[in-house]
């Protein structure tokens, strides 16, 4: 039972070399009746923060819509230019504040390519089985919050939130928080697993499968989810990869890209994992992928925990006081829950980074909203906007 | 995947008189990146994203950096003729003499691109623009056109950063709000004087709030609204 109702998108059959093509289209409101202009946010409870959309309808449907932010800009880039290049960590942890893990991660990738520096291989392996549980309880809240914002209140999110606690309390075992981790380091990882730590986890992933099964039987069929979310929301292939669409939403288009897989970074190409792409393009294609990705990421986290190897969690050759890397500039990304992660970092030899940039997935999702929302009706809009999955902790900086 | 050199032969072939430099990245990182000529930009750019080998559909990252006009001390070699008794006879002779020479490199904004390949999964390719100086001549072509990824970036660049992008859409700031008036990523930046608005003010802040206060008095404003350092 599909309802396919082709409505709302009028992006049809791109001609990628005409000028304009990835423009937003323009829709002419057909009634003459004025149109109403709405600011919806920053206050508004779909909004996942503090973010504002400037709508223009022409009775339900909107004909423009921009987006505005910059309510929690802190200049994140100008102070890591004044600390130094540890001390950026906890930071990290701060930008995308569901996943600090892979945040992490990918700031200690970019130093560790800027200085040449190397990662022992518990390390790596450690690293791999955090950023995956990191996927699969960024994609149970990110799921969780699109059914709130189709009106299921409370109980779906708390169904989601419940196993999402349990991967919560294993960050807080080994880390010492739940959500700030400040975990990695350059060259390695701050403290090691225990064996008690690795059986919890264990545990903890044997679970998971049971719990995806039972929220896919309440969801993946559930009418109300069908009719809301088939055909609504497309983003088409050619316009996602140029817009700089990354992560399940560019997968959900059907462009088949996962850095784990284009990059090989960590010990990614030691694990077999398929990479899940959708059809269509539409809402329900981006919570099948990251369902999918859930069930990739238990396949990839039972590997690593039963391959994980002894050894040091920190190259000893690793320089941390009087941290100055050489002259040079170095660009890092990871495929973080959300998208591309990436970090551009600048080195003028000093002890802080001349230039430390942020690539944040979230902001340039964003990039298409207006194309994916115009023509739709305002409800829609809710819903489209959850699926793109954001934090303004990240679009904002 | 092709080498900087290859992919700089490549454009000098499809856009001739291009005039793409390599810069070379000491690092071990070694992404060297292809310094474009500005007014060339939006030709390369486009062959970079068609070229059936390259197909760099896909522009990751665009940030600007800022480079602060700097005095470089340069030591060079001077030979000149000097008058020298040898073997009681005075003889000219070339006596090499270092020197130390001064000049000031004016400063520059730079906007940075990092490319890959979706289609082709390689990359990144780095490119690079420049300013001619960080006052008034801060034009560069808007690349959103050719990558669209480009808009909200280049927004933020032109937002923290004050490079203006010719032929961006929709060129407005970012992050900041409208009235705001300097571009705070900039490296000479000074923080707005509003500790007018510190809650708890104590210590040195209590210091700086009060000089703030007696400054506004002295000028007679009474709002200080919307205004960031002047530039």
């Amino acid at each position: 039972m599909t309802h396919l109702v082709e409505r709302g998108n009028s992006i049809d059959a791109m001609d990628t070399k005409a000028a304009g093509w990835n423009r937003p289209p323009i829709i002419e409101p057909d009634g003459e009746a004025e149109l109403l202009e709405v600011a919806m946010g920053p206050h508004h409870p779909s909004t996942h923060g503090v973010f504002r959309m400037d709508l223009a309808l022409d009775g339900e449907r909107v004909v423009r819509l921009k987006p505005v932010f910059g309510y929690l800009h802190r200049n994140h880039e100008q102070i890591a230019e004044k600390s130094s290049y540890l001390a950026m960590m906890p930071y990290t942890d701060r930008l995308d504040y569901i996943n600090s893990l892979s945040n992490n991660w990918a700031y200690a990738l970019a130093v560790e390519k800027l200085v040449g520096q190397t990662v022992p291989e518990r390390a790596e392996y450690i690293r791999v089985i955090l950023a995956e549980l990191t996927r699969v309880q960024n994609h149970a809240s990110a799921i969780g919050f699109l059914i709130q914002e189709m009106g299921a209140s409370g109980t779906p999110l708390m169904y989601a939130f419940k196993e999402r606690e349990k991967i919560l309390d294993l960050f807080e075992a080994l880390t010492g928080s739940r959500m700030m981790c400040n975990y990695m380091r350059f060259g390695g990882c701050r403290v090691d697993m225990s064996a008690a730590w690795l059986d919890g986890a264990r545990k903890v992933v044997a679970g998971l499968p049971g719990f995806i099964d039972e929220y896919e039987q309440l969801l993946s069929s559930n009418e109300i989810l069908m009719a809301r979310c088939q055909g609504v929301g497309i983003l088409k292939p050619e316009l996602a990869v140029n817009a700089g669409v990354t992560g399940p939403m560019l997968r959900a288009s059907g462009v088949n890209y996962d850095l784990r897989k284009v990059d090989h970074y960590g010990v990614y190409d030691r694990f077999k994992f398929r990479v899940p792409l959708g059809d269509h393009g539409d809402i329900y294609d981006r919570y099948m992928v990251r369902v999918l990705e859930m069930r990739e990421s238990i396949v990839i986290l039972n590997q690593a925990l039963k391959e994980i190897p002894g050894g040091p969690v920190m190259d000893p050759k690793a320089k941390i006081r009087g941290f100055r890397p050489k002259p040079g500039e170095a660009y890092g990304r990871i495929e973080a829950p959300k998208g591309e992660l990436g970090f551009y970092l600048i080195s003028d030899g000093g002890t802080s980074p001349y230039r430390y940039r942020v690539r944040p997935p979230s902001l340039i999702n964003l990039t298409v909203l207006e194309d994916m929302c115009l023509g739709s009706n305002v409800a829609d809009v809710v819903l489209i906007f959850g699926s793109v999955d954001i934090v303004l902790g990240e679009v904002d900086r | 995947m092709k080498t900087v050199e290859e992919i700089k032969a490549a454009i000098e072939a499809a856009v001739p008189g291009a005039g793409v430099q390599v810069v070379m990245n000491p690092g071990p990182s070694a992404q060297h990146s292809l310094l474009l000529e500005p007014s060339r930009a939006v030709e390369i750019a486009t062959f970079l994203r068609d070229d059936s080998e390259l197909a760099l559909d896909f522009l990751s990252n665009v940030t600007g950096v800022d480079y602060l006009a700097r005095e470089i001390a340069e030591k060079v070699k001077v030979t000149r003729q000097v008058a020298k008794v040898v073997d009681g006879v005075e003889q000219m002779v070339d006596e090499t003499v270092e020197e130390t020479r001064k000049h000031t490199q004016t400063g520059y904004l730079e906007t940075v691109y990092h490319l890959f390949s979706v289609e082709k999964k390689h990359g990144p390719v780095v490119l690079r623009m420049r300013t001619k100086n960080r006052t008034d001549e801060v034009e560069l072509p808007s690349l959103t056109p050719i990558w669209r990824s480009a808009e909200f970036q280049e927004r933020e660049v032109f937002d923290l950063y004050g490079i203006v992008f010719k032929g961006h859409p929709d060129l407005r700031r970012l992050l900041m709000w409208d009235a705001f008036k300097d571009h705070p990523m900039r490296r000479d930046y000074v923080e707005p004087d509003d500790f007018e608005y510190e809650p708890t003010a104590h210590d040195e802040v209590l210091l700086r709030a009060k000089e703030h206060k007696a400054a506004l008095e002295a000028s007679g404003a009474t709002s200080q609204e919307g205004t960031g350092a002047a530039l």
